[in-house]
Parts: structure tokens; sequence; C-alpha cells
């Protein structure tokens, strides 16, 4: 656990003090300080292209009232610079006054352990495991153009001290291995991406030569889209595979069910709560308390123990998912979705992993079932306008799928769809639930988090492929 | 108050040192400021303030031909010894990279020009304050607006860049940004759409009543669209789209994507890449400019580069070690381009619109459907059917796909370029592409 005041001419007593005098005509805030260390290694071009450390500190600090966020963040801890930012709030919240609410909830449960995972293997072993992965993607096929593998680390601290001096810590550490590979055969290149990551060390992720089923995985990806057709264009069945193309419920609806957007009515979803918005068996759930997940968190970035959300129940919307600020302007609690960055950034309300539940059909009745349709495996990015509801994403894997049978795998195309609509175009929910591999960044408002995904396959009757061929 | 010049120098030369004597052979660092200030308001009262006060360091070592990084935001002495410390110990196990080096002295920049990007007005957050006023009350004058949210940031920042070579220059940047959101609803939909304006100086600055005016007029145009069907189209980009071209260009021209051989345009210097009119200019001494910049982020001297010359490409955007790998020398676009335009073509914007008897009018796009090795094209969209010159109907939940080699030698562009961003494009026409819709 990081100390922060013992390189600073601020005392804890200095920073309680200041935290309870700036906050005591609020309705809410904190002081959040944050230390985080992370290296990033990269392989590529057949040579080690960069390594990278960074250490980063700083202190956010917050205070609300009524709807009025004021927010100050600075690298220099010190008594000046935590007095100047207190002014600064002081100032935007002169004329407005609230009663500071105190209450968060406690939980002792641990979704992690408190290690620094770049200390846990060394750099030598990195990049032997690099190498390794490139050497043996070259040489597994004339094909291989170009290889990239990367690992990225990182341990957080963070310390948020509420007024009247209540503590609330966190260690949270995350890694990702990543590798890409670029084939070309006859004039053609396709790229292929694989990853895995999460909350623990690069060892438990690497154990029994793991990074080989990484680089066969990114391999196969490759080699499918070299064979790949122009994808249809227009409206069809779709059949999502499970694991990843979750994210078909990340930006479809999970973006929508956010409280920020819903308290400002900006949601396509803001009075639906209590309606049918999914088809009868789609469950859909925001869990922070998988352990070891990338979107896993003991605290959310307020301190409130995150929990497993019920945002739609058997088709029906339950709830939103909220942090503190937009919870007690809607009359709810924090569901410990509050999250940020970092501490140049404030609070916003986000997913952390967002799962569809299993239902019970098989991904071969589904497939069975379409006489033209669209087979999608894997994604890369996607997103949505939460506004008009439209949401898009990537395949990056796909296959056309004629009379019950999948055909040629197609180039990669965007779907489009109405995340208001779609999951009621949900006809059939697979029982192969699966997590994502570990991979996941959301962007809402400029701030990048990590978050999670999993879903079974599921049938969708009708759905925009955005392909060439008409 | 930013910090001056002299506190990031004394930062600089001290990390310099400090890897000198550890025993790099050479190093190089990067030392900044930044000040930021936010208002945020929605719905006409405040919503939100946001102060930023930002320093940050990075450094580079070389021992010979190995390389290392680090980056804090930590500026106390004792951190940055244990820092580069550190760099200088994953320098020594990093494996060697023969075009690992500092970039050659006789091309780095040798004399500041003042490019005029720094502003000091200091815009205080009440006149912030009553801007967002004006800016939310305009915004919301049709009765089909619901909501607004906009907001304005000024932005103060200063830097130094030193290397080992002697190299040690820097120079202050400002920026004020006011952006406006809003919502409209009728019966049958709620939509969304912005406008901002961003300039290096405050006096720049669109009217706030402008801003509100636009960002509600383009929304409201939105409501009530419709899907169309799967057809092959001639496409329509609104300028803030067009310009998003010219950044699948830049990055399909960077030479770490052309020595990796992942880019579309690999080999294609000398060849015919857009159609005949087609010509695509980078210039980075534009007074006030957006991207304007006086040397790039190594140091190198940044001239205009004419990239396209009547559809023919003629030059990548090349960094040192990019540059070795590629047997070019640096022109000076480590970072990216810097003020990036298609030159205007010769037909009106009405003409273009008129051009066909039906065309797709698009306004946005959503979703990162770009394939820079392939040159495969797929997005999400919205925008208007348009019929003989009229804008017929709003359309939405579709999406536009084709192939950039395809699309760049059918782009026929308009003559309203205007230089507001640091990539600027007039309205561009694309023909025979796909739209995916019902």
């Amino acid at each position: 656990m990081s100390n922060f005041f013992n390189k600073s001419d601020l005392t804890r007593q200095d920073a309680d003090k200041i935290v309870s005098e700036t906050l005591k005509n609020c309705d809410d805030g904190e002081l959040y300080l944050e230390e985080s260390k992370s290296e990033s290694i990269l392989l590529d071009d057949n040579k080690i292209k960069s390594s990278n450390y960074s250490s980063d500190l700083g202190f956010g600090f917050r205070a609300i009232s009524d709807e009025v966020v004021a927010y100050s963040y600075s690298n220099e801890i010190s008594k000046d610079s935590l007095k100047s930012s207190s002014e600064n709030l002081k100032s935007t919240l002169k004329s407005i006054k609230g009663i500071y609410n105190h209450e968060i909830p406690k939980s002792n449960k641990k979704f992690y352990k408190d290690i620094n995972p770049i200390e846990q293997k060394t750099l030598n072993s990195k990049l032997e495991v690099l190498n390794k992965v490139n050497d043996f993607l070259r040489k597994k096929d004339g094909s291989v153009k170009q290889v990239t593998a990367s690992f990225s680390g990182e341990q957080k601290s963070i310390e948020i001290i509420r007024s009247g001096g209540e503590s609330l810590t966190d260690v949270r550490p995350l890694i990702r291995f990543n590798v890409s590979v670029m084939l070309e055969k006859n004039g053609r290149k396709e790229t292929g991406v694989y990853g895995i990551g999460g909350r623990q060390s690069y060892d438990d992720y690497l154990k029994n030569d793991n990074w080989k089923n990484v680089c066969e995985e990114a391999f196969r990806i490759a080699s499918i889209n070299l064979e790949s057709k122009p994808a249809p264009a227009g409206e069809m069945k779709v059949v999502l595979g499970p694991g990843w193309p979750a994210i078909l419920i990340h930006e479809a609806i999970g973006h929508g069910l956010e409280g920020d957007f819903n308290r400002k009515k900006t949601s396509a979803f803001h009075d639906l709560v209590g309606q049918r918005v999914a088809s009868e068996g789609v469950t859909i759930v925001d869990d922070g308390t998988i352990d070891n997940r990338r979107g896993s968190l003991t605290i959310d970035d307020e301190g409130t123990p995150t929990e497993r959300t019920v945002l739609i129940e058997n088709g029906i919307l339950k709830n939103f998912m909220q942090d503190r600020h937009n919870a007690r302007l809607m009359n709810t609690r924090s569901t410990g979705s509050g999250r940020r960055e970092n501490y140049r950034h404030i609070v916003l309300p986000r997913m952390r992993n967002t799962m569809m539940l299993s239902g019970n059909h098989t991904q071969d009745e589904m497939i069975k079932s379409v006489d033209k349709g669209i087979f999608a495996v894997s994604f890369g990015g996607g997103q949505v306008d939460i506004t008009s509801g439209k949401f898009v994403f990537n395949c990056t894997e796909a296959y056309e799928i004629n009379n019950g049978r999948i055909g040629s795998p197609i180039k990669g195309a965007t779907l489009i769809g109405d995340g208001p609509s779609i999951l009621k175009e949900v006809s059939m929910v697979g029982n192969d639930m699966m997590l994502d591999p570990g991979i996941g960044t959301c962007g809402k408002a400029g701030q990048g988090v990590p978050v999670g995904v999993a879903q079974p396959s599921i049938l969708i009757d009708k759905m925009t492929v955005g392909g060439t061929k008409l | 108050m930013v910090k001056d010049q002299e506190f990031l120098k004394s930062k600089a030369s001290y990390c310099l040192d400090l890897a000198k004597k550890m025993g790099a052979t050479d190093a190089s660092v990067t030392v900044g400021h930044s000040i930021s200030e936010t208002v945020n308001f929605r719905n006409k009262s405040l919503e939100a303030s946001d102060r930023s006060d930002g320093l940050a360091l990075s450094i580079e070592t070389y021992l010979g031909k190995k390389k290392s990084s680090i980056s804090s935001s930590n500026l106390l002495e004792e951190n940055i010894k244990t820092l580069i410390e550190k760099c200088f110990e994953i320098t020594k196990i990093t494996p060697e990279d023969e075009f690992n080096s500092l970039p050659d002295r006789n091309l780095l920049s040798k004399q500041i020009s003042n490019l005029n990007l720094s502003d000091e007005t200091r815009f205080e957050n009440d006149k912030k304050i009553n801007y967002l006023k004006d800016l939310e009350d305009s915004a919301s004058a049709e009765n089909q607006i619901v909501n607004t949210e906009s907001s304005f940031t000024e932005n103060k920042s200063n830097f130094i860049l030193a290397n080992s070579d002697g190299f040690c220059d820097g120079y202050k940047t400002s920026s004020f940004t006011a952006s406006c959101v809003t919502v409209a609803k009728d019966e049958n939909s709620m939509e969304r759409d912005y406008e901002f304006s961003s300039k290096r100086h405050l006096s720049d600055i669109k009217q706030p009543a402008d801003l509100g005016v636009k960002a509600a007029k383009q929304t409201i145009r939105k409501l009530s669209p419709n899907k169309i069907g799967s057809e092959r189209i001639n496409i329509i980009f609104d300028r803030r789209i067009s310009k998003g071209m010219l950044s699948v260009f830049a990055s399909a021209i960077s030479a770490s994507a052309i020595a990796r051989g992942t880019s579309f345009l690999k080999d294609k210097i000398g060849q015919q890449v857009f159609s005949k009119l087609i010509s695509v200019i980078d210039k980075p001494d534009i007074i006030k400019g957006m991207g304007s910049q006086n040397f790039d982020s190594e140091g190198v001297n940044s001239k205009t580069l004419q990239l396209v010359e009547n559809g023919v490409l003629k030059n990548y955007l090349v960094d040192t070690y990019n540059g070795k790998k590629l047997n070019l020398k640096s022109n000076g676009r480590s970072g990216g381009t810097t003020n990036l335009y298609f030159e205007n073509g010769n037909i009106s914007y009405e003409d273009l619109i008129k051009k066909n008897s039906r065309s797709l009018y698009i306004t946005e796009t959503i979703g990162h459907g770009s394939n820079l090795v392939t040159g495969d094209y797929s997005v999400g969209a919205t925008g208007f059917l348009v019929e003989d010159g009229e804008f017929k109907h709003p359309v939405n939940e579709i999406t536009i796909a084709g192939n950039f080699k395809d699309m760049f030698k059918n782009i026929i562009l308009a003559n309203d370029l205007e230089f507001e961003y640091s990539a600027n494009s007039p309205t561009m026409m694309i023909e025979g592409m796909t739209v995916a819709g019902k």
C-alpha cells in the first residue's frame, strides 16, 4: 500500500482537516489519492521496439452540491497544492449549500491480491517470451510477414479520504498480453489479433506455455480472413458466438443503462424501467465481484464495494448502474459503479463485467434455423450513440450461413442495430456462456477503463450487416 | 500560471546530466506543464467545474543502440533519480536495435519562428459561465430541444524538448474550446448533435449564439429518420466527416506502417492513389494553426510537405527511427501531421449536392471500421437522403462500406475549404459506395 504522506509536507492530519473543512457545506465529495506504476514492452518487426516504465502520482479533490460537481487535480501532493485545490472548489460552489452524507457501505471481500505484477516477473523473462512468440509464429508458416507482441502491466494504489477522516484503500494489479500477426498470401494481407489478461500475475496467465495458444488463435483468425469473401449488405439473421461478442451488449444496452445518461434523460432507456426491453429468457447483469477479472473491483473509485447488479431480468429492465452523485439525484443507491481512468478524471457511472446469462439452446440449433444470415465469432471495437440508441461493432471473424450451414468466411464488416429494440429480436439464448479473454477497454468522455464482458451464443432475428455485396 | 521556460529547462538539463553521469551514451527528455480549466453547463445551469494542473516528464536513454524510456508526473529530484536509474537498468538489458538513434544533428530545428500559438488572455470562470449561458439560451430556443449540454475549456501549456546533442527548445501554446451538445425529441425519435469551436486565441472563438443555434438546427433536422434500402449510391461527406479521410490517409502513409508493411499504401510513392484533381498538403507554419509546430516530437525541423500532387503520392510521414529503416531522412513528422488539408476542388458545394439525382449526405459516422492493412472501410452512419439537390429526409441505422483504394480514386471535392481544425477538407463526394440498410 502506498503511503501518500511520507514524502511531502502534507500530513494525514492536514489532509483530513482540509477535506473536512472544504466539504462541510457540500452534499458529497472526497480526496482521491493515487499512485500507479506501469510498464509496456513491445516486440515488433523482429525487434524489441520499446520498453517503457512509468510512474504517476497525484490527487483529485471533488466537492458536490446539488447538481454541481467541482473538481480539481494536481500531481503535486503538498499542503499548498491541496489548499489551492480547496479554494478552487469552494469558489465554484460558493452559492450552493448541501448536507454531507457520510455513509459508505462496508465489505471485507477482496477480488484480487495486493501484488505488483511488474516486479513478479523479470524483464529478461518477459523479453524471452516475446522473442519466443516471434520465432514460433515466423517458423510456423511462410505466410507470416509481421508479428507484434506486447506485455503491459500495472499496479495502481488508491486511497479515498472522506470528510471526518474516513479512509478507504485498494491495490489493483492488471496485466495484458497481446499478439498480433499479419499474413500475406497471393498478394492479400490480413491480420489476426488475440490477447489475454486480468488482475493476476503474468505467470498466472502464461503457465503451461499458454502464450502458444494465444499465438495459435491470432494465427487462426488471420488465416481465416485470408480466405474471406466480401460480406453481404442488408438486414438478415445474425448468430453471435459466446464470450467476447458480448461487446454487443456492452454497446447496445450497457451504456444506455449508465445512471448519468438516465438522470439527464438523454438515454433511450430513461423511461423504460419495469418495461420489457428484451425477449423473455434474456437476463443481463453487471458484476464487479468476479475474482481476478479485468473489470472487477474490490471497491469502486468512490469507495463503494462493488456488487452484481441485475440490469435486465427475463427481459424486463430492472436497474441502472449508479455512482454516488447520480444515485443521490435519482433517490437511489450507488451500485458501486463509480469509476475514473485516474486521478486526472472525474468519476462517472461505468460498466464492470457485463454479462448475459445462459439460456437453454445450443449453438447448433441456432445455425440450423437460419436460411440466410451470418455467424459472427469475434469482434474489434464498437460504439454507440446513446440518444438515438444506434450502435455498431466490427466483425473480425465471421462466416455466412446458408440453409442452416456455416459457409465461407466473410470480410470484416460493421453491424449496426438499435439498442432499445435489438434485444427484443433475440430469439434464442445459448447454454454456453463464456467470459471474454480479458482484453476490453471501454471509452467514455475521454476516459478509458478496463472492463469485461460475457455471453452465451445468441440468435438475433434481424440486424443490418454492413458489407459491400448487394 | 504555467511554468516558465527556465523552470522546465532546469528540470530537463538535470535529467540529461544525470543520465550521462550514469553512463548513457545519449538521452532525450521532454518536460511539459499544462493547466486547464473547464466549466460545464447543462440545461442552462452550472453542472461542473474542473481544474487540472499537470507536469509531465518523459526520458529516453540510449546505451549505444540500446534504448528504453520512462515517463512520470512526479518531478521531485529524488523520484527523477530513481526513475532514471531504473530506465538505465532496463536499457542495459534491452536488445540492440541498429535503427535506434537521436535525430541527425543537421536536421534539428535551429530557430523558432513565432507562429502566435499562445494567447495569455485569462478567461475567468465567471466569463466562461456567461458565455455558456448565452450559448444555451440560443441552443434551447426551439421547443423540440429537450436537453442542452455545453462546456468551455481554457488550456495553457508549455514544454521543453532537450537532447544530449545540445538541442533544447520549446514554446508556449494555448487553446480555447467551446462546445455544445443538444438533444431534440419528437413523437418518433430522440436525436443528438453537436457543434464546437476550438482556437489558439480567445478572440477567434465563435460567438456563443452562433454555436448554440447551429447545434440546435443540426439536431432538429435529424428528427424522425427513416432507414433506406441497401444499394450502391454516391455519398457526400459533410466537412466534419471528410476531414476524417485525411486521418486515415495520414495513418496509412506513416513511415511506421510503411516499414512494417501494414499499410495499403506501401510502395505507392510516385503512383496515382487519388483522382488527378486531388492534392494533399501538410503545412506546419500556419499562424495560430491548431496543428502548427516549429519542430516535431524529436526536435526535427518540420517544413511544408506536399503529400499528394495531382493524385500522385509524393511523401511518407517520416520520423528518425522508421526513416532509417526505409533509408529516408526524417521530414519532421515524428508525432504525425501538423495542419493537414485537401486543396479545394473546382465545383461549388451547391453544384456538388445537385450533381446526382440521388445521393446520401453523411453528417456522422460511428465505429472503428477502417482497416489500414487491407483498406477495407465499413462504418455506421447518419445523414440525409438527397434527391435532385434537395435534402429529402434524415437517415440512420445504416452502414456505408467500400475500400479506400477505390474510394480515394473516386473523390470529388467542393471548393469550400476552411481552416478550422488541424485537419481540414472541403465537402467530399465519393461515387459508388455500398449502403446497407433495410
